[in-house]
C-alpha cells in the first residue's frame, strides 16, 4: 500500500509531465502543420523527422545570453514571466484526465483521474487562469519600454473581456448538469449526452474567448509582432522567453482540456465501456488516453485557426466581445434557463 | 478624379464571417497533405543559371597550364580590393618559359568579395572565372583566404581555344629565315 | 648673354622658342605635345622613330627677300611636299607648324601600325605596362586595329644586358635610345643593332656588356618594356606605386629622385630631373640603395639593456626619454665627460638639434661625424659619400676636417675620461671606437636603424627613420639645399630622429617646442645665417643653392639664391 500522499504526487508528477511534454511537441506540431499547410516541410534536422527539435529549441533557449536591460524593473521583470507561466499549470489539478485507475495492489480505493476533486472546479479554474494576465500586464510594464507597454495594455483589456464571456459561457453547461464539479459534468456527458450538442452556442462562445484568452491569434494583439514588435516580451530572451512561450501553450493546452472536459465528453466516449467510470485498470488508461486526444485534436483547431485566420483589428475584438457575445451569452443562458424550467418541470 | 468602389452587400450569414473563415480553414486543410516545394539544401542544390556569378577561381587551360600571367589588373580591379598577388618570374625549366611571369601567390580574400565579376571582365588572359560556389564557408578568417592551389582547385580547367603558347617562343635557331643571334648576350 | 628667340606659330598658337630649339621641345612650351620615342632630350639626335612627324611650312620668300604677303594680307606660307621630322628640326622665324593636320594624323597612325607589327603585344606580362610610351601612344595616335595576319618575327625574348638588366628583344622598337646613352652618356659603346630590315636586333658587342656604374638608366628611358631592371622586374606593377619626390643618400651629389612605394614598401627609385644636379640620371649604387629601408631586421622599438647578459627591454617612447633624461641630466655642465658622434647621413634639422643637445645643453666638446670616402667617377658620384657633409658642417656637428676628432673621442673613453657616449646612425667600432672601449662606458645611448655591434653595447638604442620616412632636407656638395618627403611610415614605433631629440630637449630643459619639421627648420633659419628667409616649402622640389658658409659669415643678412628651377 501506498501511502494517499505519495500518490497524489505521483500524479502531480505525471499530469505535470505529461503536460509539459504534450506543451513542448505543440510547439514542434505548430511549426510542421504550419508548414505543410505552406506547402513546405518543417522542421526535419534534428532526430527523426525532426522529433528532437524540442529538445534542441530548449537547448538554445538555456544557453542564450539573458539579457536584462538596464532600464527595466527587474523584480517584477523578473517575475513576470513565472506569474504567466504557473497559473496554467495550477488550473490543470481540477480537470478529470480519466475516470478512475483501479489499481488493488496500489490502493484500496480507485485512484480518481484527477488531481484535485473540487467542488467549484469552474470556479477555480476562472480564479487562476484570470492571474495570468498579471505576468503579462507586468512584463509589459516593467519592461518600461513602449511596444511592451501598448502589447501590456492591450493585453489586459482583451482578457478581462474576454473572461466576462468565457464566465457567462460556461453558465448553462452547469445550469444542465447541476454541479460546478468538473468530474461530475463528465459524468453526466457520459451519462447523457456531450454538452457541444446541447448547448452548441455555449461551445462556439467558449472556444473563441478561449483563443482571446490564450493570446492566440486571430486574437493575439497583445503580442502583434507586426505593430508592436513582440509585445509584451519584447525585452525578453533566453529562459525567460522561453517560460512565456511555454505558458502561452500550456493556456492552449488547458483551453483544449477544457473544452473537451465541458462540451466533448472529456475521457468518455458515447458507447460502453466508455460510457462509466472505469472498473478495470485498462479502461482507467483508455479513458486517459481518450482525453488526451480529445486535447490534442483541439490544440490541433487552434493551430489551424493560427495559421489560417488573420488578425482582428482591435476594435473588431473589442466589439465581438461586449457587443456581440456578451448579449448572446446572455440570451443563451436566458433560453437556457426557459428551456430546462419547461423540461424538469 | 475620385473612384466609387462599390462594396458589395452581405448577407447576414456573410456578415458573420463565419463562410469565409470555414472557407480558409478547408483551404489551409486542403494543403496539408499536399506536394511539398521545399528543397533539402544542401543535399540538394539549385539549379544554378549558367550566367551565376560565384566566387572567383583560378582556371588552367586545356593543356593543364595555368592561364593567369600575373598582370594584376584584377588585383587593381577589384572594388573591396580582395584580391592580393604576389607575382614572379617563371622558372627558366619549365616548358613555356618565354611566357615569363606567373603568379607566386594568388589570394582572394572571399570575405571580402563582393562577387562582382570585374576580375573576370579585365583578365586578359581570361585566366580567372566566377565559377558557381556560391556557399563558401569557413571557420576562420584566414581559411576563407584562398590561395593560389585553392582557386585553381575550384576552377579546374577551362576549356577554350585560347592557345597563347601554342604559337609563340623563339623558332629554332636553324630555322629558315631565323634571326641570326651573334653578340655577347649571355643567352639569347 | 640674352639668348636670341624666334617667333613662330604651331597649330595656331604664336610661339617664341629660343633660337636652336627642336619643334617638339618648342611645342611642349605652347602646351602640345608631339609624340616621340627615339628624341630624348639629353641624347643626341638621331631621327629613327619618324613617329614625331610634323607638317612645316615656312613663308614664302619674295624676290625682295621679303616674306610675300598674300591677299589676306597676311604671309603666304609654303608647305613641303613630304612631314618633317620635329626632332631634328630647329626653329626659324615665321615657321608655321601642324601638329594635328590630318597628314600628320594618317603619317602617326602608320607609324604606330609599323611599330606593332612584330610587337609581341603581351602587355599583361610586361612589365612596362602603365607607363609605356607604346601603349599611351596606341591609345592617343594609334588606329586601334591591325590589318597584320601573318606570322609575326620572333626574337630572343630573355637576354641578359649585363648582370642588372634584361632586355626583351621582341618588345625593342629599334629607338636607339639605349645605344645611345651607353655611348654617349655612360661612356662605354657596347650596345648596337645587328640584322635588318624587321629581324633587327638590339644587342651587346661581342664579349661587352654594360658594366658601368649607370647602366640602369637604360631602363628608365627604354620607351617601351625591353629593357627591364632586374631588381623590379615582376616585382610590383607601377600604377600600384606611389610616387613620392626624394633626395638619394647615397653621396654627396645628391641626386633629386622618386621612391615609388606601395603601402609602406619602397619597391625601387628612380631618378627626377634636375638640371642642376643630376639631369636626368642616376648612378646605379644610389638606384639601388633603398634595400634597407624593408631589412625584416629594423630596430622597431626603444629597448634598454636589463642586464648584463645583454637582454634587451622593450620600452615606450616616453618612458625611454625619460629614463635617459634622468640619466643625462646629472651630466650637465659635466660636458667633459660626454662624447657624440652624429652622422653626416642625417638631415640637417637632425643635425641641428643634435648639434643643439650635446653642445648647447649638455656642453660636451667631443662632437663629430664619420667621414665616409670612396671613390668618385667623372659623372655624378662623388668621392664623399655622406650626403649631408655640408649640413653636419653648417650645424656644427663635423669637425674640421669632418671625422678629425674621432680619435680623440676614441683616446678620452680609453683614457676614462669620457664616461658617456650618444651615437647616432653610425657603426663607430669601424672608425676607430673599438668595441673595448665602448664597453667602457657608463651610458651608451644609440640612435639607429638597423642592428649592429653598437647598438648590441648600447645601453639605450632607440629606432630611428630612414631617410624615406622623413621629412627633411640636406645640402649636397655643391651647397644646394635640397627636400626629403616621407614615402612611408617607419617601422613599429621608429620615428624620425628630429623627434627623438626634440623630446630629450624638451625633458632636460632646452628652449624644445618643436612640434613640426617646420618649426625645428625655422629655428635653424633663424639661427645659421646661409638658410635665413628660407622654410620647407621655399625650397621647392628642386632645391636652392645656398651660398658657401664663409662667403655669409659677419653678413648681417644673407640672400639665397633661388635656383633658376626652383620657382617651377
Ligand atoms: S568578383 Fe569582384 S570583388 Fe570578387 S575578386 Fe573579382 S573583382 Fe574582386
Ligand atoms: S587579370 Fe587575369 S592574368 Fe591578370 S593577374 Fe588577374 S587573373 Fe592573372
Ligand atoms: S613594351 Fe609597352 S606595349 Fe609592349 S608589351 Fe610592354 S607595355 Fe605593352
Ligand atoms: S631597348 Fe629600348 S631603348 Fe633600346 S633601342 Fe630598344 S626600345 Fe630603344
Ligand atoms: S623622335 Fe623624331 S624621329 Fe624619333
Amino acid at each position: 500500500m501506498i501511502p494517499l500522499l505519495l500518490i497524489h504526487l505521483i500524479k502531480i508528477a505525471c499530469v505535470i509531465g505529461v503536460m509539459l511534454g504534450i506543451v513542448a511537441y505543440t510547439v514542434l506540431a505548430e511549426r510542421k502543420i504550419c508548414a505543410w499547410m505552406q506547402d513546405r516541410i518543417g522542421p526535419n534536422r534534428v532526430g527523426p523527422f525532426g522529433l528532437l527539435q524540442p529538445v534542441a529549441d530548449g537547448l538554445k533557449f538555456i544557453f542564450k545570453e539573458d539579457v536584462l536591460p538596464h532600464h527595466v524593473n527587474k523584480v517584477y521583470f523578473t517575475l513576470a514571466p513565472m506569474i504567466a507561466m504557473i497559473p496554467a499549470l495550477i488550473t490543470i489539478a481540477v480537470v478529470p484526465w480519466g475516470s478512475q485507475l483501479v489499481i488493488p495492489s496500489v490502493s484500496h480505493d480507485p485512484i480518481p483521474g484527477v488531481i484535485a476533486n473540487l467542488n467549484v472546479g469552474i470556479l477555480f479554474v476562472f480564479a487562476i487562469s484570470s492571474l495570468g494576465v498579471y505576468g503579462i500586464v507586468l512584463a509589459g510594464w516593467s519592461s518600461n519600454s513602449k511596444y511592451p507597454f501598448l502589447g501590456g495594455i492591450r493585453s489586459s483589456a482583451q482578457m478581462i473581456s474576454y473572461e466576462v464571456c468565457l464566465g457567462l459561457s460556461v453558465v448553462p453547461v452547469f445550469m444542465q448538469v447541476g454541479s460546478l464539479n468538473l468530474m461530475k459534468v463528465v459524468e453526466y456527458q457520459a451519462q447523457h449526452t456531450w454538452l457541444g450538442f446541447t448547448q452548441p452556442l455555449s461551445c462556439f462562445i467558449f472556444l473563441v474567448s478561449a483563443f482571446a484568452e490564450t493570446n492566440r491569434l486571430p486574437f493575439d494583439l497583445p503580442e502583434a509582432e507586426q505593430e508592436l514588435v513582440g509585445g509584451y516580451h519584447t525585452e525578453y530572451s533566453s529562459m525567460k522567453f522561453a517560460m512565456f512561450f511555454l505558458g502561452e501553450y500550456a493556456a492552449m493546452f488547458m483551453a483544449s482540456a477544457l473544452m473537451a472536459t465541458l462540451f466533448f465528453g472529456g475521457w468518455s466516449l458515447p458507447f460502453a465501456p466508455f460510457n462509466a467510470p472505469a472498473q478495470t485498470l485498462t479502461v482507467g488508461l483508455i479513458h486517459i488516453g481518450i482525453f488526451l486526444a480529445k486535447v490534442c485534436g483541439f490544440l490541433f483547431f487552434f493551430i489551424w485557426v493560427r495559421w489560417t485566420i488573420p488578425r482582428f483589428r482591435y476594435d473588431q475584438l473589442m466589439t465581438l466581445g461586449w457587443k456581440i457575445f456578451i448579449p448572446l451569452t446572455l440570451l443563451n443562458i436566458l433560453i437556457s434557463g426557459v428551456v430546462l424550467a419547461v423540461i424538469t418541470k | 478624379m475620385t473612384m466609387q468602389v462599390e462594396r458589395p452587400k452581405l448577407t447576414i450569414w456573410e456578415r458573420t464571417y463565419l463562410p469565409q473563415i470555414l472557407h480558409g480553414l478547408w483551404l489551409t486543410l486542403k494543403h496539408i497533405p499536399q506536394r511539398k516545394f521545399t528543397r533539402q539544401y544542401p543535399e540538394e542544390k539549385p539549379p544554378l543559371h549558367g550566367a551565376y556569378r560565384g566566387a572567383p577561381t583560378l582556371v588552367k587551360d586545356p593543356e593543364g597550364r595555368v592561364k593567369c600571367v600575373s598582370c594584376q589588373l584584377c588585383e587593381f580591379v577589384c572594388p573591396p580590393k580582395a584580391i592580393r598577388i604576389t607575382p614572379r618570374a617563371r622558372p627558366e625549366d619549365v616548358p613555356d618559359a618565354n611566357v615569363e611571369k606567373e603568379p607566386e601567390d594568388f589570394v582572394i580574400d572571399m570575405l571580402r568579395c563582393i562577387y562582382c565579376g570585374y576580375c573576370e571582365e579585365v583578365c586578359p588572359e581570361e585566366a580567372i572565372f566566377l565559377k558557381q560556389d556560391f556557399a563558401i564557408a569557413g571557420y576562420t578568417r584566414e581559411e576563407l583566404r584562398f590561395h593560389k592551389e585553392k582557386l585553381l582547385e575550384l576552377g579546374g580547367v577551362q576549356p577554350d581555344s585560347i592557345w597563347k603558347w601554342k604559337f609563340k617562343g623563339a623558332p629554332p635557331l636553324d630555322a629558315p629565315g631565323a634571326p641570326k643571334r651573334e653578340g655577347a648576350g649571355r643567352k639569347g | 648673354m640674352a639668348e636670341q628667340t624666334v617667333k613662330l606659330t604651331i597649330d595656331g598658337k604664336e610661339v617664341a622658342a629660343p633660337k636652336g630649339m627642336n619643334l617638339i621641345e618648342a611645342a611642349k612650351l605652347a602646351g602640345i605635345e608631339v609624340p616621340h620615342y627615339c628624341y630624348h632630350p639629353k641624347l643626341a639626335v638621331v631621327g629613327n622613330c619618324r613617329m614625331c612627324l610634323v607638317d612645316v611650312g615656312m613663308p614664302k620668300m619674295g624676290l625682295d627677300k621679303k616674306p610675300e604677303i598674300g591677299p589676306d594680307s597676311k604671309p603666304v606660307i609654303m608647305f613641303g611636299p613630304k612631314l618633317t621630322i620635329g626632332c631634328n628640326t630647329s626653329v626659324a622665324e615665321g615657321m608655321v607648324v601642324h601638329t594635328r593636320s590630318p597628314k600628320v594624323i594618317k603619317a602617326r597612325e602608320g607609324v604606330m601600325e609599323f611599330l606593332l607589327i612584330n610587337h609581341p603585344l603581351d602587355c599583361p606580362i610586361c612589365d612596362q605596362a602603365g607607363e609605356c610610351r607604346l601603349q599611351e601612344f596606341s591609345v592617343d595616335y594609334g588606329k586601334g586595329q591591325s590589318r597584320f595576319v601573318e606570322e609575326k618575327v620572333h626574337k630572343p625574348k630573355k637576354t641578359e644586358i649585363g648582370p642588372k638588366i634584361m632586355l626583351d628583344d621582341e618588345r625593342c622598337i629599334l629607338c636607339s635610345r639605349c645605344v645611345r646613352f651607353m655611348r654617349d652618356v655612360a661612356g662605354q659603346d657596347c650596345l648596337g643593332f645587328v640584322n635588318r630590315g624587321s629581324y633587327s636586333t638590339l644587342t651587346c658587342y661581342p664579349g661587352m656588356e654594360p658594366n658601368t656604374n649607370y647602366d640602369l638608366n637604360i631602363t628608365d628611358i627604354c620607351p617601351v618594356g625591353a629593357l627591364t631592371a632586374n631588381d623590379f622586374r615582376f616585382k610590383q606593377r607601377v600604377w600600384f606605386l606611389k610616387e613620392t619626390k626624394s633626395v638619394c643618400p647615397n653621396c654627396a651629389t645628391g641626386c633629386n629622385t622618386v621612391l615609388w612605394s606601395r603601402e609602406g614598401v619602397v619597391h625601387r627609385q628612380t631618378p627626377r630631373d634636375n638640371d642642376a644636379v643630376n639631369q636626368c640620371w642616376m648612378c646605379d649604387s644610389g638606384r639601388l640603395h633603398y634595400k634597407f629601408i624593408n631589412d625584416p631586421h629594423r630596430i622597431t622599438t626603444p629597448t634598454v639593456k636589463s642586464s648584463a647578459m645583454g637582454e634587451r627591454l622593450a620600452l615606450t617612447w616616453p618612458e625611454a626619454t625619460r629614463q635617459i633624461a634622468e640619466k643625462l641630466m646629472p651630466l650637465k655642465g659635466k660636458g667633459s665627460t660626454i662624447a657624440a658622434i652624429g652622422t653626416a647621413r642625417a638631415t640637417t634639422e637632425e643635425l641641428f638639434l643634435f648639434n643643439k643637445l650635446m653642445r648647447e645643453i649638455l656642453g660636451a666638446e667631443l662632437v663629430d661625424c664619420v667621414p665616409h670616402v670612396g671613390e668618385a667617377d667623372k659623372f655624378l658620384l662623388d668621392a664623399d659619400r655622406n650626403p649631408n657633409t655640408n649640413g653636419a658642417k653648417l650645424t656644427g656637428v663635423a669637425g674640421e676636417p669632418i671625422g678629425s676628432r674621432i680619435p680623440a673621442i676614441a683616446e678620452a673613453i680609453k683614457s676614462g675620461k669620457i664616461k658617456t657616449l650618444i651615437v647616432h646612425g653610425e657603426n663607430v667600432v669601424k672608425y676607430g671606437v673599438t668595441e673595448e672601449l665602448l664597453a667602457k662606458l657608463d651610458l651608451l645611448v644609440v640612435i639607429d636603424t638597423l642592428p649592429n655591434k653598437v647598438t648590441e653595447l648600447a645601453h639605450y638604442v632607440l629606432p630611428g627613420a630612414t631617410f624615406a620616412e622623413k621629412r627633411g632636407t640636406f645640402i649636397n656638395a655643391r651647397n644646394r639645399l635640397q627636400r626629403l618627403n616621407a614615402a612611408i611610415p617607419s617601422p613599429g614605433i621608429a620615428r624620425p630622429e628630429w623627434q627623438t631629440f626634440a623630446a630629450l630637449l624638451n625633458e632636460l630643459g632646452g628652449d624644445g617646442g618643436y612640434l613640426t619639421i617646420e618649426d625645428v627648420f625655422a629655428d635653424m633659419a633663424r639661427l645659421l645665417a646661409p638658410l635665413a628667409g628660407l622654410n620647407l616649402s621655399k625650397i621647392g622640389d628642386l632645391g636652392v643653392e645656398l651660398k658657401p658658409a664663409t662667403e655669409t659669415k659677419g653678413e648681417a643678412k644673407t640672400e639665397s639664391t633661388a635656383a633658376a628651377g626652383a620657382k617651377t
